[in-house]
């Protein structure tokens, strides 16, 4: 699909107005973290969660039920479209975690995906999240190679070869920090030990469940930098993807580079797994992670 | 004329009011005003003392007053630390070591820190009894402190959340610690402190404040009672390494809210009196956070007291628990016996405007003491028991409550029991028991210790009134 088509010119203006509106209204407020996009200035695809009710169904569609091993990480949700897990109100998207017997699962929460609906390749992805406060919940704001077909839901997804590049992981063992991933072939993570090219980022007198945060990727056809509010962390490029375990025959080769083809969007909320573990005691539900934005942009000197 | 008189009236509290307002916006504030401030200061020790003036350590009563030290041989950062030497269990200076530090003038300003912190370590790893602050002596409002804190050998900084900051805007309880050798077999030990301080961190968790230890409680009550359960408060915080801290707080920094106060009204520090019958659900939040739990008052009214026993010539009766007669000396009410013994109440009975009763919750069977630290009872010369109970709840076909005495506790026991099934009982009444002491089939009667109520849970809670021996 190609993006710039999909979106006119007046749909650009119209939120450029909007951008402007918000600038008013929040141009004294100090947690504003408004991050300095340099080239990448055209905006292709956005959502300001504007409407209340179910996200815009021209964007956004549904992963649900359980995928295999709980979505291929032991997750103890069961993902559902219900209101009662994902709904626009007030300004913002809200997935929530609820704690509830539900086909056999424990826990409900919600996936969504822009897959068929909105891919693109390169460009800024940027997305401003609050992280749920509770133990045991793993938000991530991610995207898969357009050629995953599945992933979590089938072994025979495509993937790692497909791709995936995770802007935003985050669990309440380190409050004060993130992750930003690459997973792809050779470098999966799935093995011992795990092999995905991945930096973490820590926020200095502050943790993210406290407030909104921009988690952001710029990302080229070399490249792909990890941004938090303004700040750059990490950037990865192909002589970044060292191979893991070490191929004894022929070290020092590096993964292959899949990030020169189109991406979707996933935001979701994951209860339990491999990555956060399970809930404690003192983690109430239900359990949100609100989502204020989501935009993309594309590098105005890229044709693609 | 009357009107007239009171219109006049009228319009002169109208131009007053009219004045009073044009003056006031005429004097605003001069420069040379300046507010009241408190000292922002967060130090407490850094190398001495920090701003707390000369008279600022005071201990606990029965703890050792010469614990606290500073040591110039030891610290963490600078040149010195705060020495605490926990003596051993059977020093007669005091057998543990607890004190607060209050700031010797005006209180302080914290509404701008999040935590207090310090550097701690220990002669041996240890567990602390407390940590804490807001303790000083006069109102002891703001209270809060870490429960089992572990030290070990090595410096390592611990974090103590302030629940509301902004109710700590002119606080004198800088530090509270309480400590004793209960974990050590009785010997004292020796722990520094250091660079204690208030901090803002900014990587504190917002508070899960908790009540009624976070469980939805119904109770049935009546007019009259004051209940203090919510008063023992608390608030998980996640710390910046991402582990929980239970932090004890007063209810002072609580908001407590009554869905009914007409039925039962709730205090600044936590206090619910009932005041009609009817249902008030009483729910709190901190620091504009909904805690976690809530209690649920059902008062039926005014309280049914039991049938007034008829009055007796003093030799005729031996009275237990009785407001008609003098009651002979007991042990306890509820012997609270571990680990079987699930029964609440009793200790102590439940005041209605001076007629005791004993209120057994949980009930699975509990005792009254009389063996221990008193006499036990002779009842040879008795022929009767009297009890009266009121079952607080629905009573089951199957339901039962026996009665057992047992005579000579821990000597040559000898024991007796009567049941009672669901018929004896009737639902929210009094039932009046008289038992044929004869009845019990024991040979001697000359030393009862304990008087059971075994309902193995199929009645959990009763009241209990006027339990007398007579003739």
């Amino acid at each position: 699909m190609n993006n710039s088509q999909k979106y006119t010119v007046s749909k650009t203006l119209v939120f450029y107005s909007f951008l402007l509106i918000s600038f008013i209204m929040f141009t004294d407020c100090e947690t504003d973290n408004t991050q300095t996009v340099t080239t990448f200035t055209e905006l292709i695809m956005a959502d300001e969660f504007d409407v209340d009710g179910a996200p815009d169904p021209s964007i956004w569609g549904y992963d649900t039920g359980t995928g295999f091993d709980g979505w291929g990480n032991n997750e103890l949700q069961y993902y559902t479209s219900r209101s009662e897990n994902v709904k626009v109100e007030n300004g913002v998207l809200l997935i929530t975690a609820l704690k509830e017997d539900y086909n056999g699962a424990s826990y409900t929460s919600a996936r969504l995906t822009t897959k068929g609906l909105f891919e693109q390749k390169y460009g800024r992805f940027e997305a401003r999240i609050r992280v749920p406060r509770g133990s045991g919940l793993w938000p991530a704001f991610w995207l898969l190679g357009a050629d995953c077909d599945g992933v979590g839901e089938r072994i025979d997804s495509n993937w790692p070869l497909c791709g995936e590049i995770d802007i935003m992981e985050y669990r309440r063992q380190e409050p004060t920090s993130v992750s930003g991933t690459v997973h792809g072939p050779g470098y999966s993570g799935l093995t011992d030990p795990q092999g995905q090219i991945t930096k973490s980022y820590d926020l200095q007198n502050d943790r993210f469940d406290n407030g909104f945060h921009i988690f952001g990727i710029e990302w080229g056809p070399e490249y792909i930098n990890f941004y938090v509010d303004d700040a750059l962390y990490n950037q990865i490029t192909p002589a970044d993807l060292e191979i893991t375990p070490e191929d004894p025959d022929n070290p020092g080769a590096l993964g292959e580079w899949v990030y020169n083809k189109p991406f979707y969007i996933i935001i979701n909320l994951a209860v339990g797994g491999n990555f956060p573990g399970v809930p404690d005691a003192n983690t109430t539900f239900p359990q949100s992670m609100l989502v204020d934005y989501v935009r993309v942009y594309k590098n105005m000197y890229d044709n693609n | 004329m009357k009107n007239i008189k009171f219109i006049y009236l009228k319009i002169i509290c109208l131009q007053a009011l009219l004045f009073t307002a044009l003056v006031s916006c005429e004097r605003d504030l001069s420069d040379e005003v300046v507010f009241a401030t408190f000292s922002k200061v967060g130090e407490i020790f850094t190398d001495s003392p920090i701003g707390m003036g000369s008279d600022f350590y005071f201990p606990y009563q029965g703890s050792k007053p010469t614990a606290w030290s500073v040591d110039d041989e030891v610290s963490y950062k600078g040149t010195s630390s705060m020495r605490f030497d926990v003596p051993n269990a059977n020093d007669p200076e005091g057998n543990y070591a607890g004190a607060i530090f209050r700031v010797d003038g005006a209180g302080r300003d914290l509404t701008e820190f999040d935590v207090l912190t310090f550097w701690a370590k220990a002669s041996q790893g240890v567990t602390i009894g407390q940590f804490g602050f807001g303790t000083d002596f006069l109102e002891d409002k703001f209270v809060a402190v870490i429960p089992d804190v572990d030290l070990s050998t090595s410096w390592t900084k611990y974090i103590i959340p302030i629940p509301d900051p902004s109710k700590l805007f002119e606080e004198r309880g800088m530090f509270s610690y309480s400590t004793g050798t209960r974990n050590t077999n009785g010997y004292g030990y020796t722990f520094w402190i250091d660079e204690l301080q208030f901090e803002k961190l900014g990587t504190v968790g917002q508070p899960l404040p908790i009540i009624m230890l976070g469980e939805d409680v119904t109770m049935n009550s009546f007019i009259g009672t004051t209940i203090d359960d919510l008063q023992r408060s608390a608030c998980i915080f996640n710390l910046p390494s991402g582990e929980d801290q239970l932090v004890a707080t007063y209810p002072s920094y609580f908001s407590f809210e009554s869905t009914n106060p007409s039925v039962a009204s709730v205090s600044e520090d936590g206090l619910v009196t009932v005041l009609n019958s009817g249902t008030a659900v009483i729910t709190a939040s901190l620091a504009g956070v909904q805690a976690v739990g809530s209690l649920t008052i059902e008062s039926s009214g005014s309280f049914e007291a039991a049938p007034e026993p008829p009055s007796r010539d003093a030799a005729n009766v031996i009275s237990i628990f009785s407001d008609a007669y003098d009651n002979v000396p007991v042990d306890y009410y509820n012997g609270f016996f571990a680990p079987f013994q699930t029964t609440q109440g009793g200790a102590p009975p439940l005041d209605f405007n001076g007629d005791m009763i004993i209120n057994y919750t949980e009930l699975n069977f509990v005792g009254i003491g009389t063996f221990f630290d008193v006499s036990p009872v002779n009842i040879t010369s008795m022929t009767h028991l009297h009890i009266d109970i009121k079952v607080n709840e629905p009573i089951d076909g199957g339901d039962y409550i026996n009665i057992q005495l047992i005579n000579d506790v821990g000597g040559n026991e000898t024991s007796g029991t009567i049941p009672f099934g669901a018929s004896s009982f009737v639902q929210d009444q009094w039932v009046g028991l008289d038992i044929p002491i004869a009845d019990f089939g024991m040979g001697d009667l000359t030393r009862i210790g304990l008087l059971f109520f075994i309902s193995d849970a199929t009645i959990s809670n009763i009241f209990v009134d006027n339990i007398y021996y007579y003739r």
